[in-house]
């Protein structure tokens, strides 16, 4: 079984319990605990289910890497699936629940997968459940679908929070063990600003751990080295240190993505739940270390069998014992200390089994002076158990696995070697090579990955660029702080790495599977991904059927795509397929490394903006009146308009037709505002002007309004407005609500990329002015009551502006109308808005004054056949289709969109154009419904020969009006054509000019 | 995620403060041009992997457009100049030949 | 070729699966074919299998420089959908979606499709307008689709948010026999059944030159030596403006990245496909478990299958905001791949200026879903110089300004 030792445990505190709870048993642990070693602690091996299989699954490592001890953590707004054991640390009250399966884990029914395993190979599901065809949607999906997916899906709302942080780093050094504190340090010594990522909540890494009783850094013990170096860096000011913080990714130009946790070990502090850091480095000192191996043998996925490196961390870290008597299998030496370790804590080691048949070095003669037997030469042919190891099962590594003996035992300690992590190296592009002599991928330093400047910007440094020992380790990361240091514009520095103590260790034996003749029988129980259940077998039989690319091989197994992605199984995988295709493993390489190194919130990836907050609102001067008189928002961009002004127990609807009869009765207030208003100035700004839009310009007199339309390079109309001429070097040009932005970048990119020449300068001033449309026959009657300027169609003609006083206030009133109706468009500084609207409305009292909203805007000027980009148009229209060449000059030789406009199929007489459109028994016609031909074209569909654009029941003629395009439309007045609704039913139309109130114009020039 | 640096203010700019622009160099053909210019100078473009010149907008930032010459299969930089210009300046160029030797200079316009 | 099914299964499953063949052969190209199509990724495998099946030509060779199914094909988020506004568009769209209803009978490959439904949600006044457009127009194309409100929005798909502070859901664009299939699963299926008709799939053989004779094309260069052909489809996604400059033409084509992500797996939460385009992002669940999602595309000209992490950033931003859930789920993994952007947005399936060439590209951010009807079509057009499907999708639209334009309802307002 396993429990907690007398001895050991460096991380815990001891003195005090903190209970836990895991599948609603309540369990005890200390401060210092991850959930998994508490689990350990507790004797629950037994952890969860794998994904295809439903097989039982225990601990296998202690760090990022663990793919079976993955729980449901938390509840309600803090539930969270899929939380690794091993790097969430214990916290009192924790709740943890085992994933996949039903309906418990001691009995699972999917389990029984497990005995079907032989009919479900790799890529079986490739293979049946073709017949019949409504079975894989409704039958076999579910089914599947239902047993893989781990961890329940979330219910309720986050119920924490998150944030992003910005910072600079002259070097950015991730890894917080010994190799990534002595790159820091020398980096720092360089001058240069340096910012130091660990992902676990202490510094050291491994050394701690794996430094041995005669190790010295510069005379100290491991443990005493680290916390002195840790304590050095935090004196030195141009160092920041980040614990609990994980380099996720390397992207381009020096871009790395850091996921801090702030509060997963202490949920009830306050602050957010995580940070995300985006950093921007010079240099980036990779100092991630190294992966231990799983080795492949049969049954190595039960539990109880786990890595060698994790079991010396439970006992060394946490004071727990995985095992009583654990088995140790071996290819390399660093397992003996795992043996050395077991027996110092008193429990038994009965076997090491080392593939190599030479064994190991000086640590093998250490373990057999503690009286450990130790087999070379040998395998585990097979370890068997249940739902725990009960015994192994030995053989020759040479042979098939003819068994020679079987050892009882409750765990098994499995060492393969050590695979750099190498994934940030990679992330942007880093190339790797292969040592034979380490078996082991490493970074090729000869090709890093490059950044703005062509060069290096990713170094790796000790265990992740392939040095193992202690002193490599040292030296490694210590030239690699100084040139990093030194390349981010420090001054290079003669320093050295500290002393460190030598080692004697024999070579490591690449072992790819045990024994290394394994019967077929073996390699359908030797597990590659323990999560996914991908076992050796599979690997072959995707060689075998041409899967020969390392990428067919994980796709169709699955390999590496579980949650650790492949930390834990690619290289073996990727050996027995080189293996199975007869070619060296350089040959058949590794998948891509893609971000996050392990996976981080979404919430923290969203960060702040969320909810309200989720994009900024822009509001007019008016906005909190509106609000405050029960506005119906409608979002337009980031700004929200009234779409209407519902009075207490009245329908939207109602509203918008009240507010039209109103306004075309009495007099109506619409809060303008958000019209871009784009002042362009200077003495080329006519010419400019005559570019921009289609009609001419510059022959506008100062004083004048003109309506202009404005096309892309295309021909296709983009955006509409009034523009007026301020002084002969000065215009304002109203654009859309949607192209205020859009189209003072338009100006600009034109101004200074094609006619840079100009003497033109152009100033958005949206935002700098609250504008009010007052429209209605009542409209010059309020501007007189508030009085000032001459409003009078004398002074003020249509179409023309000018600037004075209204009231109280600086007024530039312009004699525009969208509506039909006599309108005032008027422009005060944006501060006095609210105060301007708020007087409009009580003088306006006794003259009937009632705001109204967008819908109302757009069913006035569709009555009077104005156009509305954005339903007009839709990017594919050109003003002719609109019947607006009066807008397009004949006497320009340019301006943009006219040779657009020359193409063959903008001048296609066949184009559609507008039409009125009224219903024969004047019911709406629906949106978007398009006008049918005769017969079917050459795919097969129904022949369209218009659209309605524009549709609305018109409270003023008491019938529903549209505007539609209509192939030939101008010249078919009076024609019924048929729109086929989506309800059923056809609608007949006939095509009647577009302007259907008040054609003379007669009521907006009084 | 790329930094250029504008060449009207100076700011090492991170690509959230850019709007990329397109293809940098293209000639406008207006009216009276002929088909297969006015296709070209809309539509056609190099798309080069390798050295590629474009057009970018500091829109978060100064608001000026200027050019970038990068690298689109390394996305490395090899400078960024002014927007008023209808070819790469000699710096630009003499600093791609050094670091791309044998590359294939086309005609700009 | 054996036959794949549960029985054969069984069969093997007695022998330790000994018995399974390779999927499809590695053979060493040869001196000429009838047609070289140069990538073999879904499009390009589509079109030789149609090209045998169809027209019966099998003296076919596909080339790929890297592995098969390794671009675009083995990156996308395995929508299927075909609610397209325009008619070109829908046709070859639906025309794809049907073949992807008996796909896996037809292959005798499970590609697992899964109808499951894709709705596109509506979350402005604009958006209501364009949608209802697009069900009118779908209508008369024969795709089945309707508009729908926001409760049967919410009772489609539970975990969507219809009531955001923001933009709250309005209604949707709901098209049932939408969904999903296995990605790797297509390219494997069609390479299997064109490896069957005798056809060549060759791995790991790059075209570095295309061979003219006058104004018609004889053959490739290769890393694997020179290849002779009658005819030449071109379908290699990002990469067509370097082959368009082997053959000596310019295209009106863009090189973009295009990023995606999917979670950590967990148990089925969401039975459809929803798309929002106002908050810019789409998701579905694989049967995997893992949330799939997408965003939008960077703006600059990229071949390096990376992306920047902003726009990841703000598709999950915007996918919090609809689908709340998901703040607590974790990122496994992001990627890239490399579209190819057209000037219209709609994909080029074409003659070319070059006789017996013949160029399938320009599908951006939306191929998959396609890959099907554009190997029926542009098989058809290969194989006897014209199809109605391909028709409109020429490269001389450009020309005339004669636009097939799907972002319409992405416009403006007011």
């Amino acid at each position: 079984m396993s429990t907690r030792l007398t001895g050991f445990g460096r991380l815990i505190d001891r003195s005090k319990p903190l209970r836990f709870t895991f599948d609603g048993k309540w369990m005890r642990g200390h401060p210092g605990d991850t959930l998994a070693s508490a689990l350990l602690a507790n004797d629950q091996m037994l952890v969860g289910r794998s994904f295809k299989y439903h097989r039982p699954r225990g601990i296998v490592a202690s760090g990022a890497e663990e793919p079976n001890a993955l729980v449901n953590l938390g509840k309600g707004g803090r539930f969270e699936p899929n939380q690794r054991a091993t790097t969430t640390e214990l916290f009192e009250g924790l709740r943890a629940e085992s994933q996949n399966r039903w309906p418990s884990l001691d009995f699972d029914i999917g389990s029984v997968n497990t005995y079907l395993a032989r009919f479900l190979p790799a890529g079986f599901y490739y293979k049946m459940f073709i017949h019949p065809r409504p079975f894989w949607k409704h039958v076999y999906e579910p089914f599947i679908r239902q047993s893989a997916g781990l961890g329940r899906a979330p219910k309720d709302r986050d119920g924490d929070t998150y944030e992003h942080f910005h910072t600079h780093a002259d070097v950015l050094v991730i890894g917080g063990g010994v190799a990534g504190l002595q790159a820091a340090k020398a980096a720092a010594d360089t001058g240069a600003r340096v910012f130091v990522l660990e992902q676990t909540a202490h510094w050291g890494g491994r050394a701690p751990v794996d430094a041995r009783d005669e190790d010295r850094i510069a005379g100290q013990g491991a443990a005493d080295w680290v916390a002195a170096t840790v304590a050095e860096l935090e004196a030195m000011p141009n160092v920041t240190l980040r614990l609990r913080c994980m380099g996720a990714g390397v992207y381009d130009h020096g871009y790395v993505l850091a996921y801090e946790r702030l509060r997963d070990h202490a949920p009830d502090a306050t602050g957010p739940r995580h940070r995300l850091w985006r950093i921007r480095a010079k240099q980036i000192i990779s100092a991630t270390g190294a992966i231990e191996r799983p080795l492949s043998f049969a049954g190595n996925d039960i539990p109880g069998v786990m890595l060698a490196s994790a079991v010396r961390d439970y006992v060394v870290n946490y004071a727990v014992s995985p095992g009583d008597r654990t088995v140790i299998a071996t290819n390399n030496d660093d397992a003996y200390l795992t043996a050395i370790v077991l027996k110092k804590a008193g429990l038994d080691v009965p076997r090491i089994v080392d593939a190599r048949a030479q064994g190991g070095g000086a640590l093998m003669e250490a373990a057999k002076a503690l009286g450990i037997r130790v087999d070379t030469g040998r395998a585990i042919a097979k370890v068997k158990g249940g739902k725990r190891v009960t015994k192994v099962q030995i053989c020759a590594q040479a042979g098939e696995g003819g068994v020679l003996d079987e050892i009882a035992c409750d765990a098994v300690a499995m060492s393969g070697g050590w695979s750099p992590v190498v994934h940030l190296w990679s992330h942007c592009g880093g190339k790797l090579f292969w040592d034979d002599a380490q078996a082991m991928f490493r970074p090729d330093a000869a090709h890093p990955p490059t950044g703005a400047d062509g060069q290096g910007f990713v170094t790796c440094a000790g265990a992740a660029s392939g040095a193992l020992d202690m002193a490599h380790v040292l030296e490694d990361a210590h030239a690699a702080g100084l040139a990093a240091g030194k390349a981010a514009g420090g001054k290079a520095k003669r320093t050295k790495a500290p002393e460190t103590t030598a080692r004697a260790d024999a070579p490591i034996e690449p072992v790819w599977l045990m024994p290394q003749g394994a019967k077929v029988e073996l390699r359908t129980k030797t597990w590659l991904d323990f999560q996914n259940d991908v076992k050796v077998s599979d690997v072959q039989l995707a060689a075998q059927e041409g899967f020969e690319s390392v990428e067919h091989a994980k796709r169709y197994t699955t390999l590496g795509m579980a949650t650790d992605q492949g930390k834990l199984s690619n290289i073996n995988g990727l050996a027995i397929l080189s293996d199975a295709l007869g070619q060296p493993i350089p040959q058949t390489g590794t998948t891509t490394f893609r971000p996050p190194y392990t996976p981080i919130s979404m919430g923290a990836i969203g960060g702040e903006a969320r909810g309200v907050v989720f994009q900024p609102i822009r509001r007019t001067p008016i906005h909190g009146w509106h609000e405050a008189h029960g506005a119906d928002w409608e979002p337009v961009g980031q700004w929200r308009r009234p779409y209407a002004f519902p009075r207490k127990g009245e329908s939207v609807h109602d509203a918008v037709m009240r507010e039209v009869k109103n306004t075309r009765e009495a007099l109506g207030l619409l809060d303008a505002s958000t019209l871009g208003k784009l002042i362009v100035k200077g003495p080329d700004a006519g010419k400019f002007l005559d570019m921009l839009y289609t009609n001419m310009m510059s022959t506008l007199p100062v004083g004048k309004c003109r309506y202009g339309l404005m096309c892309t390079e295309n021909g296709f109309l983009t955006d509409d407005g009034v523009v007026a001429r301020i002084d002969e070097d000065t215009f304002l040009c109203h654009t859309t609500t949607g192209g205020a932005d859009r189209i003072h970048a338009h100006m600009e990119e034109w101004l200074q990329t094609e006619w840079w020449d100009w003497k033109v300068y152009v100033a958005n001033v949206t935002e700098q002015f609250a504008q009010v449309a007052v429209v209605g026959p009542n409209a010059r009657k309020v501007l007189e009551k508030l009085g000032g300027m001459d409003v009078r169609a004398e002074a003020l003609p249509f179409m023309a502006w000018a600037d004075g006083r209204i009231g109280d206030f600086d007024a530039r009133v312009y004699r525009i109308s969208f509506s039909g109706e006599l309108s005032y468009e008027i422009a005060v500084r944006a501060s006095q808005g609210l105060a301007f609207w708020e007087a409009l409305m009580e003088a306006g009292a006794e003259f009937g004054a009632m705001p109204y909203g967008t819908e109302a805007l757009h069913i006035m000027r569709a009555e009077k056949g104005f156009i509305m980009i954005g339903d007009e148009t839709d990017g594919t229209v050109i003003p002719q289709d609109l019947g607006l060449d009066w807008a397009i000059s004949k006497k320009k030789a340019d301006y943009i969109g006219k040779r657009g406009q020359e193409r063959a199929h903008m001048t296609d007489p066949g184009r559609w154009k507008l039409v009125g459109l009224e219903t024969v028994d004047g019911s709406v016609l629906p949106d978007g419904a398009y006008a049918v031909g005769e017969g079917l074209n050459a795919n097969g569909q129904r022949v369209t020969i218009g659209r309605v654009t524009s549709t609305y029941f018109s409270p003023t003629l008491g019938r529903g009006i549209a505007m539609g395009l209509v192939k030939h439309g101008p010249d078919r007045m009076g024609e019924v054509i048929d729109f086929p609704g989506t309800d059923g039913k056809t609608y007949r139309a006939k095509i009647v000019d577009p302007v259907f109130h008040d054609k003379e114009g007669a009521k907006q020039n009084v | 995620m790329l930094i250029l640096q504008c060449p009207c203010c100076g700011v090492m700019a991170d690509e959230t403060e850019l709007a990329a622009g397109g293809e940098a160099h293209l000639k406008r053909f207006g009216p009276g041009s002929s088909d297969d210019d006015f296709e070209s100078y809309l539509f056609n473009r190099v798309n080069p992997k390798g050295v590629h010149f474009e057009r970018w907008r500091h829109a978060y930032g100064c608001g000026k457009w200027f050019h970038a010459a990068r690298c689109t299969a390394t996305l490395e930089v090899f400078g960024t100049y002014s927007a008023q210009v209808t070819e790469p300046p000699q710096e630009i160029r003499d600093k791609i030949s050094a670091r791309r030797p044998g590359w294939r200079w086309r005609e700009f316009g | 070729m054996k036959r794949y099914s549960a029985f054969a299964i069984a069969r093997e499953a007695l022998r330790h699966h000994s018995g399974w063949d390779r999927a499809w052969a590695s053979p060493e190209p040869k001196k000429k074919y009838d047609a070289i199509i140069i990538g073999a990724g879904g499009h390009g495998l589509a079109t030789a299998y149609y090209l045998g099946k169809n027209h019966g030509i099998r003296n076919v060779a596909i080339l790929e420089k890297g592995w098969l199914g390794g671009g675009n094909t083995g990156r996308n988020t395995t929508i299927i959908r075909s609610n397209y506004l325009q008619d070109p568009s829908a046709a070859i769209y639906e025309k794809s979606r049907s073949l992807y209803e008996d796909l896996s009978q037809d292959l005798n490959y499970n590609v697992m499709f899964s109808p499951r439904g894709v709705m596109m949600l509506a979350q402005t006044q604009h958006e209501i307008r364009g949608y209802k457009r697009t069900a009118h127009a779908n209508a008369l194309q024969g795709v089945a689709t309707e508009f729908i409100g926001p409760e049967k929005v919410k009772e489609l798909c539970p975990i969507i948010n219809i009531d955001g502070p923001r933009y709250p859901v309005l209604g949707a664009l709901w098209q049932p026999r939408g969904g999903t299939a296995r990605h790797d699963a297509v390219a494997w299926g069609y390479a299997r059944a064109c490896s069957d008709m005798g056809m060549h799939v060759i791995q790991k053989c790059e075209v570095t030159g295309i061979r003219r004779d006058g104004g018609k094309v004889v053959g490739v260069d290769t890393t694997r030596g020179a290849i002779d052909c009658d005819k030449l489809g071109i379908v290699v996604a990002g990469h067509s403006g370097v082959l368009a400059d082997m053959a000596g033409f310019r295209l009106p084509v863009e090189s973009l990245c295009l990023q995606a992500l999917v979670s950590e797996p967990i148990k089925p939460c969401m039975d459809v496909v929803v798309m929002a385009n106002t908050v810019h992002g789409y998701m579905s669940q694989s049967d995997k478990g893992e949330m799939v999602i997408g965003g939008g595309t960077d703006g600059f000209n990229n071949y390096t299958q990376r992306g920047s992490f902003h726009h990841i950033e703000e598709t999950v931003r915007a996918l919090i905001e609809t689908f709340p859930m998901i703040s607590r789920l974790k990122m496994l993994r992001q990627w890239g791949g490399i579209v190819d952007m057209t000037g219209d947005r709609s994909p080029i399936l074409s003659k070319t200026p070059v006789e017996g060439i013949f160029l399938n590209c320009g599908w951006g951010t939306g191929g998959f879903k396609a890959i099907p009807g554009s190997g029926w079509g542009f098989a058809e057009l290969m194989a006897t110089g014209h199809s109605a499907l391909c028709a409109e999708f020429s490269l001389d639209r450009f020309r005339a300004g004669r636009f097939i334009d799907e972002s319409v309802a992405a416009g403006v307002a007011h």
